[in-house]
């Protein structure tokens, strides 16, 4: 998972996550050596996660909401290990056939408290078993798995049925 | 609203949804073939629309779903003349002419042009009123 925590939910609108960056995370000890950051590819799969469950949500986690294409992406700043990374998705638009949101994504200093936005995500989702006509996927939801599971349940929000 | 408005705001949000330029979107610019559209692209563009225009856009209203898992509409890779019906009853927004001197159903997606959108969209609005 690429995300700790859901802090906030307001069904079908708006969904603030955070991911706290840790030197424990091998791959920042190879990207970059001696300079870690967080990649901005798992920023984007962390506003993913953040997004796909606020619209997985809105339908009871029924459909498969699957990532169709990264809209908008731009990260202005470097995420460091000790800092706090918050996602806040809101949908756009929603219907049966998917969904549109925007993010913004924050970089908090424990240290202080603050906050600054450090990039915007836009992503839209396809609830797969409407859109993709004649192929067919497996019955269970293989998208929101054990570990959303968890982790809605470690976040206090005992929302999958 | 005029008929450039309308245009204007349609090339706005294919500009937006493909990433194109503007001196690319034409009347004429099939969306797959010129624009370089893609399946999800559609559900973007119908996302946009609706909000560009403050209209609302039924699954299947603006681009076909379910054409081409049906046997009776399609056969072989051809669309049937039962199909071409159904396909003209369903999107008389579409200028078929052309598709069906060659109704192969790989080509099916070169009818839906920008010209096909703006007939939509000033369609939904006149209705609207």
């Amino acid at each position: 998972m690429w995300i700790d925590r859901v802090v906030h939910l307001e069904p079908r609108t708006r969904l603030v996550a955070i991911k706290n960056i840790s030197m424990a995370e091998e791959h920042l000890h190879d990207h970059f050596p001696g300079n870690p950051i967080m990649p901005a590819s798992l920023i984007i799969e962390g506003m993913a996660q953040s997004a796909g469950i606020l619209v997985g949500h809105a339908n009871n986690f029924a459909e498969k909401v699957i990532l169709a294409k990264v809209s908008k992406a731009e990260l202005t700043e470097d995420a460091a290990p000790g800092f706090t990374l918050r996602y806040t998705a809101t949908v756009q638009q929603m219907d049966a056939a998917g969904a549109s949101t925007t993010g913004i994504v924050e970089l908090v200093d424990p240290a202080t408290g603050m906050a600054r936005t450090i990039g915007a995500i836009d992503l839209m989702f396809s609830h797969i078993d409407r859109n993709m006509a004649g192929a067919e996927f497996p019955e269970h939801n293989f998208v929101f798995s054990d570990l959303f599971r968890t982790l809605l349940e470690t976040s206090g929000q005992r929302l999958m049925p | 609203m005029t008929q450039d408005e309308v245009f204007q705001k349609i090339r706005t949000v294919l500009m937006d949804a493909l990433a194109v330029d503007e001196d690319e979107v034409t009347m004429e610019a099939v969306l797959t073939r010129d624009l370089g559209a893609e399946s999800i692209d559609f559900l973007d563009i119908v996302f946009k629309l609706e909000q560009a225009f403050s209209i609302k856009i039924a699954q299947g209203e603006l681009f076909p779903d379910n054409v081409a898992q049906n046997p009776e509409f399609v056969k072989d890779g051809i669309v049937t003349p039962k199909g071409l019906a159904a396909l003209k009853a369903r999107m008389p927004h579409v200028d078929f002419a052309g598709f069906e001197s060659d109704p192969q159903i790989m080509n099916v997606a070169n009818v839906f042009t920008v010209g096909a959108l703006m007939k939509f969209v000033q369609t939904k609005l006149a209705a609207k009123g």
